[in-house]
């Protein structure tokens, strides 16, 4: 059965899920140094040249799995020495040079670093080259061209360069911790910091002391995700795991879609809240705009601080697609509320640190929130939400939603905004493409996925907003 | 008093809705928000049991949302006067 889209995601996991194995033992500090080994134990290379250096980036991976640097506020980090500094990146002749006499290419170079092979054909010194792109803004054939980087390619906002030795380097002005680097680097060589000990943990202390609970609030992407088992069985797995509850993050979003209603109904205009990239791409690139944002917590912080309203002895970790949930969880407005964040893929980890094989145990019901709280895991389902909010309130505002999916896309109705050119009166804007179920700590991502959304937010026993609300006596 | 309903999952499919706000109508009916203080609880275990699971003070109950008018004449009203 594939569990993942790609093998870094599998490595990424095996790492993972030793070092949860070695927390639940006890032994993580003891084992700490081991771990590399546990995971490359013979002395043939398997990934990179030598044993060694995957042993060396294994150390690094788990160094990442175990919280990574405390001194970088993000969670998004460069494993420089497993980053190839992918030489087929950056500024390339291709044959369409024609060895011409002009050698303009070569003039521009403020480097050196352009030479000729015998047929009179520029070559690059990529020891010398700075990426400018003189050379190829002057080349009459456009012979020469600039192959970005994956990482680069995948970050919308432009946040990442290379640092001296050429690795990637992350610029924490601009990053929105999305994740889509982590996604997409083949080397695996972009990682997002890991809390599962402090899960662990937190489970551990749970069951030995009992003098707190711990609560599983899950991201309504799940339905796309652990497509080998059921929805029921992954909350058999959390209890299992020692959660002393699951609850959907999905009742939260109703009780967002109704609040955020009543607010553009009040004020006139509003962007939307629930997706932290979202909200900190606003932050960084359009300050004047932050006062626009919903003043809502997002669906995860709104069912956080419910939950703890009714139990005084509730811990609350947060199961989702996303990266940004964990940059989310530290600020001073959710922390209160939301002890920590992880993934599907540490979810993955997790199980299988335990030896659980959730296909085998009895489904559990998960059934908290409405059709419209559910479909918050996808673009646009938030705007449906909002719009039913106002509907069901009979609120004197007619939404005119411009729906976003992607940073890229973001941007655009921001800029348009900005300029009083956009004809809408909400922006749904969600960092990854299609929504949360893009999102980069998905274990998989599917064409069926959204289909898979909807299909689960219809199975919902509550169909209205009020009606999954009021069960909370509201 | 403390009354808890647990609005857990499979609770919530049995009707805890039902229940949530049959029981908010009679403390209201019966002059009681001032006494009866009701709350929301995400599990109190026994899942598999027939019933909402309803906590009066320390003592755990099973209430069928069909029931919670009786309940509440025997179990909260009752034991206030």
């Amino acid at each position: 059965m594939r569990k993942f889209d790609t093998k870094v995601q599998y490595l990424k996991y095996k790492v993972l899920r030793e070092v949860a194995r070695q927390a639940f033992n006890g032994t993580l500090f003891d084992n700490l140094l081991e771990i590399p080994k546990i995971i490359v134990p013979t002395n043939t290379p398997t990934m990179r040249c030598c044993v060694y250096k995957e042993r060396a980036i294994l150390a690094e991976r788990v160094k990442v799995a175990i919280g990574g640097d405390k001194e970088n506020p993000n969670v998004i980090e460069v494993i420089s020495i497993a980053c190839d500094e992918c030489p087929v990146g950056g500024f390339e002749v291709t044959n369409a040079c024609r060895g011409c006499l002009a050698h303009r290419c070569e003039d521009a170079c403020r480097f050196g670093a352009i030479s000729f092979n015998e047929n009179h054909e520029a070559q690059i010194d990529k020891s010398k080259c700075k990426e400018c792109g003189a050379c190829a803004k002057v080349c009459p054939y456009t012979a020469i061209v600039s192959r970005k980087r994956p990482c680069q390619s995948a970050c919308k906002v432009k946040a990442i360069t290379m640092d001296e030795n050429r690795a990637a380097k992350i610029d924490n002005s601009k990053c929105i911790s999305c994740g889509a680097c982590v996604y997409m680097c083949p080397f695996g060589a972009i990682m997002d910091k890991s809390y599962i000990i402090n899960v662990v943990d937190m489970l551990k202390k749970s069951k030995e002391r009992g003098d707190f609970r711990v609560y599983g609030v899950v991201a309504p992407a799940i339905v796309s995700q652990f497509s080998y088992a059921k929805p029921g069985q992954v909350v058999a797995g959390l209890k299992q795991l020692g959660f002393h509850a699951v609850v959907e993050a999905a009742l939260g979003a109703d009780m967002v879609a109704q609040a955020e209603s009543a607010e553009l109904a009040e004020k006139g205009f509003l962007t939307s809240s629930c997706c932290p990239a979202f909200v900190d791409f606003i932050h960084k690139n359009f300050p004047d705009m932050t006062e626009n944002i919903s003043h809502n917590l997002s669906p995860m912080a709104t069912i956080a601080k419910f939950i703890k309203s009714t139990d005084d002895k509730a811990k609350i970790v947060f199961i989702g697609p996303c990266t940004a949930k964990k940059m989310e969880v530290q600020k001073d407005t959710v922390k209160p509320y939301v002890d920590a964040a992880m993934t599907f893929e540490e979810l993955q980890a997790l199980f299988d640190s335990r030896d659980l094989d959730i296909t085998s145990l009895e489904e559990e019901y998960l059934d908290n929130a409405s059709y419209f709280g559910r479909i918050f895991a996808r673009s646009g389902g938030l705007a449906d939400a909002v719009e039913e909010g106002i509907k069901e309130q009979n609120l004197d505002v007619k939404l005119n939603a411009c729906v976003c999916d992607g940073i890229e896309a973001c941007r655009v109705a921001l800029l348009k905004k900005s300029k009083n050119l956009l004809d809408a009166n909400f922006i749904e804007g969600m960092a990854c493409v299609g929504g949360c179920i893009g999102g980069a700590g998905c274990l998989t991502h599917g064409e069926k996925n959204k289909a898979e959304v909807d299909k689960y937010g219809r199975e919902a026993l509550e169909k209205t907003i009020l009606g999954a609300v009021s069960t909370l006596g509201k | 008093m403390k009354i808890t309903i647990c609005i857990g999952s499979a609770c919530h499919l049995k009707g805890s809705k039902r229940v949530v706000n049959r029981l908010q109508e009679l403390v209201a009916e019966n002059g009681l928000s001032d006494k009866a203080e009701m709350n929301g609880a995400f599990c109190m275990k026994k899942c598999g049991e027939d019933g909402v699971r309803v906590m009066v003070d320390d003592k755990i109950f099973s209430v069928l949302p069909e029931n919670v008018d009786e309940f509440f004449k025997d179990e909260i009203l009752s034991k206030m006067n």
